[in-house]
């Protein structure tokens, strides 16, 4: 009798744990897939962005997170079809897989100022 | 038109180069333009128009040490043509961008007195993004007045369309309602030319030679037989056709930029001492209505038939 009881305690104790094993995958899985997506961060203020070459591979999910210190601008990668505004002081991402290899040109496609014609810089995919 | 065909002959004879298209742009037949009171009018009388683009008055820096005098010089060599144009356009970047709104109407009011010097007092203006994108044109209105409007000219429907005064380069779904409702009017054949500063499609949009939602405008034109367009921005020639409809770019007044993707940088062409004002110019553009084509010959600083491009 002993021996039922202490099978069943641990019946109840493993399913018990297995079910909050369960739920703790399942609460917890898209925080462990979300922390592995890199976050590149990119700052725009008049003419320049913070980093002029965004280095990515092929195939791995990024995501790039935007703001702007002054005036709203613009990231447009044409080679992707990718584009966004630049908000002042509020972040906006940008989920990104580059699926080619290569060096391809960004820029600021919303006229900012005089030295809007130099803002721009590289994606470089390896 | 005696003078134009004498002229074209000359520099065919010659061989000096710069017929750089010749071709039935308008299709077959002749057709007439169907103005907006509805009336048509004849198409009789061959022409020619000077097209002028990209001054960037204002401009200081060593891709053009005499930035001071080309526009100058310009207006000087269009004044010196035997046979005076119909009328002559801008198409944009008229000057060069500043921060500073008092300085841009400054810049505005002095490009303005230097080309009320032109003998053809039927000039077109229009913005380019220097001019207009950083107050939605507020200033280029005061100097100039609209931005997008039409006209017709001896059975031409001209429009021109404002794609730079929208900071983000587009043309806006108000002016595009605007063009599908002048489009409307016209027949189907009529002689259509669009003037506008960015290219309508995507030249190149790594370096923002492209207006955001230029292929609405393609697609409302598209419906018409005849359409032709001429634009500036790239600071050089450039002749592209969507479909049937051809898009002609223009050389600047101020500086040239490279080819398209021909370096990794978009980087004004360095001014060189022992060619000034190499790969600067201007072009007429004869319209031969009896033909049905047009004709583009393009000219140098002084006026010189300038090399194929």
């Amino acid at each position: 009798m002993k021996m039922i009881l202490r099978r069943r305690q641990f019946l109840i104790s493993t399913t018990i744990l297995g079910f909050g094993a369960a739920c703790s995958y399942a609460s917890t899985k898209p925080e462990v897939k979300k922390s592995e997506t890199k976050v590149i961060s990119v700052t725009a203020k008049k003419f320049e962005y913070s980093t002029s070459e965004i280095h990515l591979k092929k195939d791995e999910p990024v995501i790039l997170e935007f703001v702007s210190q002054d005036v709203v601008m613009g990231f447009n990668l044409p080679d992707f079809k990718l584009r966004i505004d630049i908000i002042p002081n509020i972040k906006t991402r940008l989920p990104f897989t580059p699926d080619k290899t290569g060096s391809f040109t960004f820029y600021c496609d919303i006229f900012c100022g005089s030295g809007h014609e130099e803002m721009n810089g590289v994606v470089i995919v390896s | 038109m005696k003078d134009l065909v004498n002229r074209r002959d000359f520099m065919k004879l010659s061989g000096l180069g710069g017929v750089v298209f010749a071709s039935g742009l308008f299709g077959a037949g002749i057709t007439s333009c169907v103005t907006a009171a509805g009336k048509l009018e004849a198409a009789a009388e061959d022409f020619y128009f000077v097209q002028l683009s990209d001054t960037h008055w204002g401009f200081e820096g060593a891709p053009n040490p005499d930035a001071k005098n080309t526009l100058k010089n310009a207006v000087a060599t269009v004044n010196s043509l035997a046979q005076q144009p119909d009328f002559i356009v801008f198409t944009g970047d008229l000057t060069h961008t500043t921060d500073d709104p008092q300085e841009r109407r400054k810049r505005l009011a002095e490009f303005k007195e230097i080309v009320s010097d032109l003998k053809v007092k039927s000039v077109r203006f229009m913005p380019g993004e220097h001019d207009a994108a950083l107050d939605h044109g507020a200033a280029y209105h005061e100097f100039f007045g609209d931005m997008h409007y039409n006209f017709n000219h001896k059975g031409v429907h001209f429009i021109v369309l404002d794609n730079v005064s929208d900071p983000t380069a587009s043309i806006g779904s108000g002016q595009l309602a605007w063009l599908a409702e002048d489009l409307s009017k016209q027949a189907t054949d009529a002689k259509i030319v669009v003037f506008t500063h960015r290219p309508l499609f995507d030249l190149y949009p790594q370096w923002d030679w492209a207006t955001r939602d230029g292929q609405k405008a393609i697609d409302l034109l598209m419906a018409h037989s005849n359409v032709t367009v001429f634009y500036g921005h790239i600071h050089q020639e450039n002749h592209h056709m969507t479909g049937h409809i051809a898009h002609h770019s223009a050389k600047s007044l101020i500086f040239p930029l490279p080819a398209p993707g021909s370096q990794p940088k978009r980087a004004p062409v360095p001014w060189d001492a022992t060619q000034p004002n190499r790969g600067l110019g201007f072009r007429e553009v004869d319209v031969e209505l009896q033909k049905n084509k047009f004709e583009i010959n393009e000219f140098n600083v002084q006026g010189l038939p300038a090399a194929k491009a």
